[in-house]
């Protein structure tokens, strides 16, 4: 499962500020709200959180230790 | 779901009560369920009862007038907060929202008094409780006044790095912190920890994948953060 930025619709007021900043083509609304965030696309940056003006995205992040990790990094 | 024994056994307050002075201290316990991101309590008002965290994970915080968060801990099951309010008899001393969805237990301020009359023993487990509580406020003191942002984020990664990564780290491990919430607790601007971040990884010490934290150089962390590397 790919973790995707947190949406809470209730606090957003659809500034749009997201759309602009993400660089990815990420953010999708609709009627002015904000829905979803194509998670395809989405790269996990965190600059929609930094300036949404209502806090209305969350960008959690998991801090973990390199020997935990059970799944193969291709790099 | 009703308030349970066992769990009641599990907070720290009440250890070594015997089963029937719990069944006593219960009567006196109510549950209280949030959601993620519901406030649980407000600075600055009148402090009505002592919280233990059954589930979940707990933000205790400071706002400054411009709208500043500070977080002063981050609890989870087991641990308790406004205790402090409970027993001086002032205001709540910080905010509190949930960062997951959580379950409480909660005891009211006058039922708390009377507990403590009853089982003077729980005022031993309570000194302790608070004692610690002192210990980590003079460390956040001490982080804050002396050590350079990078180096209260490199610590700060280390105390919230899990072993294992459970996927969503709510439920065994640490709750996951947004970029947001790093800020608040070490104290700078949401900004500055993105640049730390970079300077981090730039320095070979973590690396950013996606939703994930990888720390890649514990050792050099621990140097940073001031802990004798072992
Ligand atoms: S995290 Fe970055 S890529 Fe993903 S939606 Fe937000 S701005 Fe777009
Ligand atoms: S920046 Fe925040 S308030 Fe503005 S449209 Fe995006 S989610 Fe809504």
């Amino acid at each position: 499962m790919i973790v995707k930025p947190i949406l809470n619709e209730a606090l957003c007021n659809g500034c749009g500020l997201c759309v602009t900043v993400c660089q990815c083509g990420g953010m999708v609304i609709v009627g002015s709200i904000i829905k979803r965030v194509d998670v395809a696309d989405c790269r996990y940056c965190a600059e929609c959180e930094l300036v949404c003006p209502t806090g209305a995205i969350q960008c959690p992040f998991e801090i973990v230790i390199e020997e935990s990790i059970d799944i193969t990094f291709e790099e | 779901m009703a308030v349970e024994i066992g769990l009641l056994k599990s907070i720290p307050y009440f250890l070594g009560l015997s089963t029937a002075e719990l069944e006593a201290v219960k009567k006196h316990v109510f549950e209280q369920a949030a959601e993620r991101n519901d406030m649980i309590l407000m600075e600055g008002d009148p402090a009505n009862a002592v919280y233990f965290v059954v589930s979940g994970a707990v933000k205790v915080f400071k706002t400054s007038v411009e709208g500043k968060e500070q977080i002063l801990c981050i609890l989870k099951a087991g641990e308790s907060f406004n205790d402090v309010a409970i027993f001086d008899g002032g205001p709540n001393p910080a905010s509190a929202i949930a960062m997951t969805p959580v379950v409480l237990y909660g005891i009211n301020k006058t039922d708390m008094e009377a507990i403590i009359r009853s089982y003077p023993d729980l005022a031993a487990n309570v000194i302790r409780i608070l004692s610690k509580r002192v210990r980590h406020f003079v460390s956040l003191v001490e982080d804050l006044s002396f050590r350079h942002v990078t180096d209260r984020l490199a610590k700060l990664l280390l105390e919230y790095a899990t072993d294992h990564g459970p996927i969503g780290g709510e439920a065994g491990g640490h709750p996951r912190l947004t970029q947001q919430e790093m800020a608040a607790m070490v104290g700078t601007a949401r900004e500055v920890v993105g640049r730390s971040l970079k300077a981090l990884e730039e320095e070979g010490a973590i690396r950013m994948d996606r939703h994930r934290i990888v720390i890649v150089n514990k050792k050099r962390l621990e140097e940073m953060s001031g802990v004798a590397a072992g």
